[in-house]
């Protein structure tokens, strides 16, 4: 019985509709989660982690994705082959999942109480003050604070780390067999991260539960994994032991994205001793404070930030959400109007133009976005985003159009794109495509607002590539927001650590990442996941 | 150098552009086919109404008052000249051709619920850009569309009749202006979740003027939103101004109307109900119509609405 594994996937293959862009979600894929093992499935987006994951919850929506081939056998017995019913009472009883949005995944009108205790309501016959003393043990057991009055407490009273724990508390109350995490720890801080990965270790030794965990991020799978399957395209490409597949991968795919992981390590740099191009004093944004019959409450999204960026030189802004780093590159940008301080360009003091006389000033800065799906407008052609901007500062559009197709060629994307919609494009392409509308402005200073978060790490270490490529090439005064501290390491000059509004360290990217001063800065550093492996040194 | 250039596959070079799926699935949606197909039927019918084989609508004969359905007599033109005729619905209490004031009556029908919701979605579209985007403008504006929403259609076009006279514009201006907030607040929803679309705020980086900004990022999202809340406006419009001329605050009983066919016909109502009949199953048709058509456009612009 011990070395039976809690799920054995046989051969499993799972037919997508007509029309996609391949014939199989995932394709003969067989791997097995044993008593207390954590297994990682890593990919990139489309690679068919989630759909496996969802074929043994039997959550696949009906009718679009079904299950052709194989067997998915939990505890010997055959999920495929589950009637709707049997696969009601295994789901919560047997096997569990959390998922990546810990805020969605609760109800916000139902207390935390009700909802682990639903679990327990729907699948035992035990009465309300069992029911309710198991609730109460299990928050405990999940390092909840104040269970009893967390109870009652409703999901938008508690953090969204409190909420994970929450979901796990759910998903362990009835001591299933085999967790399913699907990306559980994608949506924290990395602070938060590294707490809940540390008690999903810490609870499957104690009870022995097989997880199964979903996960784009090696960082995450070399914290955490016992073994490791690398996905590609629906197929596994490579499985086996954590400290095997990472430090020898036999796949060159494998190798790849272990290659592509950005390293902790800083690479050397030059100081930049060119002049300033941007600077801000005692930068400031606060919300609220105002209130017709009483004050309302003040926030200090961002508070007396000084910075300066030369020419040809990249600050990263680092911090987890919530640290004011996004609203400090949105003053700057002025999309959003400063509270107060001055920001300085070149010799120009933009930060109290009226959005009139801002404009000719638009030009010198520009931004390029987070979510590369949704900065380019899907009504128009790529080449009509891309023009745009220099059209209404009066070049003639043919001028312009020859500028897109060069700029094209420079971001390494055919200039017959131009005249294609952004849905035909991918993620990182898009990405590319923003880059080049943001450099057809021909600007002074590049905001690039968590420019790469959004992509898979193969794409992430392309686009970087670019952006410091173009950087150099056209002398640009860089500003980098980012959360993620590996990014931040392979691409700035300098790093700026925020957190809650204020600015807590400063110093070349080198010496914040070797001797960091102040306290933050050293928790952040040491909640990077996978800090112990040195990705990117060994390749 | 960065990393070696993205040639783009071939299957995506093949995406075609969405809006023409669109189109196809639009001619295939048998509510769209349905309805759109009886609005055509009744718009025709209004617009041929002399040569469909009617009368003046309006001719009073005082020897043929309450005739049922199908009855036949021979009418003396304006030259001497006599002919049969035969009064399919029936007359009215004034002996007038129930049929002919039917078929002409569609014309008012058709006329003012197109004419609402163009000039409703029009107005509603601009207040609604304004004060979606403009943000010290919102409040000021919202305030006063809540004042207008407060008004009732009858109540309105009851104290319109009383400045000016019942008729075509006061109708339209009673049912326009309790429309035009319904459709602000749908336009301004739409434009306060657009302006923090990434997209929009590229192109405020890329110095693109206000109106322009407007037209090009923001406009285009509530195209389909408000096709679709057109034809309910034009199905609830055809629906009141039927009401205000029943209550005899709308079209003056000599331009026959589907509603104030009803009002002559309701005092008879159980001795001769064609008088009520006819125009009541056309007005029913036609609402149905108007709302199968929009419901088939929901289904097919709105992606919220569509089945997977």
């Amino acid at each position: 019985m011990e070395s039976e594994p809690v799920l054995d996937i046989r051969g499993l293959t799972v037919r997508l509709p007509a029309g996609a862009d391949r014939l199989n979600a995932v394709e003969d894929v067989s791997l097995s989660v044993k008593r207390g093992e954590i297994v990682c499935i890593v990919g990139e987006s489309g690679s068919g982690k989630s759909v496996t994951a969802f074929t043994v919850m039997g959550l696949l929506p009906r009718r679009v994705l079904v299950p052709t081939g194989g067997q998915v056998r939990l505890e010997g017995e055959d999920v495929l082959r589950a009637s709707p019913q049997r696969l009601r009472e295994l789901r919560g009883t047997r096997m569990a999942m959390i998922f990546q949005e810990p805020m969605t995944a609760l109800n916000p009108v139902l207390t935390i109480g009700d909802q682990v205790d639903e679990v327990l309501r729907i699948h035992t016959k035990l009465n309300e003050r069992e029911r309710k003393a198991k609730v109460i043990d299990i928050m405990a057991a999940m390092r909840l604070p104040e269970p009893e009055r967390l109870y009652q407490a409703y999901p938008h009273q508690i953090s969204g780390g409190q909420r994970q724990r929450i979901m796990i508390a759910a998903a362990l109350i009835l001591d299933p067999a085999l967790l399913i995490a699907d990306e559980p720890t994608t949506a924290l801080d990395v602070t938060t991260q590294a707490q809940i990965l540390a008690l999903i270790k810490d609870l499957q030794r104690r009870r022995g539960t097989g997880v199964l965990f979903i996960t784009h991020d090696f960082g995450v799978v070399a914290e955490i994994a016992d073994r490791v399957v690398v996905m590609q395209h629906g197929r596994v490409v490579e499985q086996g032991p954590t400290e095997e597949v990472l430090r020898r991968p036999q796949q060159p795919y494998t190798r790849m994205l272990i290659g592509s992981v950005p390293s902790l390590e800083p690479r050397p740099r030059a100081p930049v001793s060119g002049p300033v191009a941007l600077e801000t004093v005692g930068l400031a944004k606060i919300y609220g404070g105002g209130g017709f019959l009483r004050k309302e409450r003040m926030v200090r999204a961002a508070d007396n930030v000084n910075l300066h960026v030369r020419k040809g030189e990249t600050l990263g802004i680092v911090g987890e959400s919530g640290s004011g780093k996004t609203t400090v590159a949105r003053c700057i940008a002025r999309l959003i109007d400063p509270t107060r301080g001055a920001i300085r360009l070149k010799d120009a003091e933009i930060a109290a133009l009226s959005q009139r006389r801002l404009r000719p000033y638009r030009r010198r800065i520009q931004v390029v976005f987070q979510d590369p799906f949704r900065s380019l407008n899907p009504r128009r052609t790529v080449g009509a985003s891309i023009i745009e901007g220099p059209v209404n500062f009066g070049l003639p559009e043919a001028e312009a159009m020859e500028r897109a197709r060069s700029l094209m060629k420079l971001v390494g994307l055919s200039p017959d794109a131009l005249t294609r919609y952004p849905h035909q494009f991918s993620g990182g392409q898009r990405q590319r495509i923003a880059i080049a509308r943001a450099l057809a402005m021909e600007p002074e200073v590049l905001i690039a607002d968590e420019a790469v978060s959004a992509l898979d790490v193969s794409v992430q270490a392309q686009v970087l590539d670019l952006l410091d490529d173009v950087k150099r090439r056209f002398d640009l005064a860089m500003l980098f927001i980012t959360h993620d501290l590996r990014v931040a390491a392979q691409i700035c000059d300098r790093i700026m650590v925020m957190e809650k509004g204020v600015v807590v360290e400063e110093g070349p990217t080198h010496q914040v990442f070797t001797a960091p001063r102040h306290p933050y800065t050293r928790a952040l550093l040491e909640a990077a996941p996978g800090r112990s492996f040195g990705f990117g040194q060994a390749a | 150098m960065s990393a070696e250039p993205v040639i783009l596959a071939p299957a995506e070079a093949i995406a075609a552009p969405p809006r023409f799926g669109a189109w196809r699935k639009l001619l295939r949606h048998p509510g769209v086919l349905i309805g759109g197909g009886l609005i055509l039927f009744m718009t025709l019918m209004g617009i041929l109404a002399p040569v469909l084989g009617t009368i003046n609508p309006a001719e009073i004969n005082p020897t043929f008052r309450n005739r049922v359905p199908g009855m036949e007599r021979t009418i003396r033109a304006d030259d001497g000249s006599t002919r049969p005729y035969k009064h399919l619905m029936g007359t009215d209490s004034l002996g007038r051709d129930v049929y002919s004031r039917v078929v002409y009556g569609a014309r008012v029908s058709i006329l003012v619920g197109v004419t609402v919701a163009t000039i409703s979605v029009a107005i509603g579209l601009l207040i609604g850009l304004v004060a979606g985007y403009v943000r010290w403008l919102d409040g000021i504006i919202m305030r006063f569309m809540d004042g207008l929403m407060a008004i009732p259609a009858i109540l309105l076009a009851i104290a319109l009749v009383s400045l000016f006279r019942a008729g075509l514009f006061s109708v339209i201006v009673a049912i326009v202006v309790p429309e035009i907030p319904r459709v602000v607040r749908l336009v301004r929803s739409i434009v306060l979740s657009v302006r923090e679309e990434p997209y929009v705020e590229a192109a405020i980086m890329a110095g693109t003027p206000t109106p322009a900004l407007l037209v090009r990022h923001v406009l285009p999202n509530t195209v389909a939103p408000l096709i679709v809340q057109g034809t309910f406006i034009c199905a609830s419009a055809i629906l009141v101004e039927a009401i205000l001329s029943f209550l005899g605050v709308g079209i003056p009983p000599e331009t026959p109307t589907w509603g104030n066919i009803m009002a002559e016909g309701r005092s008879l109502f159980r001795v001769y109900p064609h008088n009520i009949l006819f125009p009541g199953v056309f007005l029913a048709l036609t609402v149905l119509a108007v709302n199968m058509l929009g419901d088939g456009l929901r289904d097919t612009l709105d992606p919220k609405m569509a089945k997977r």
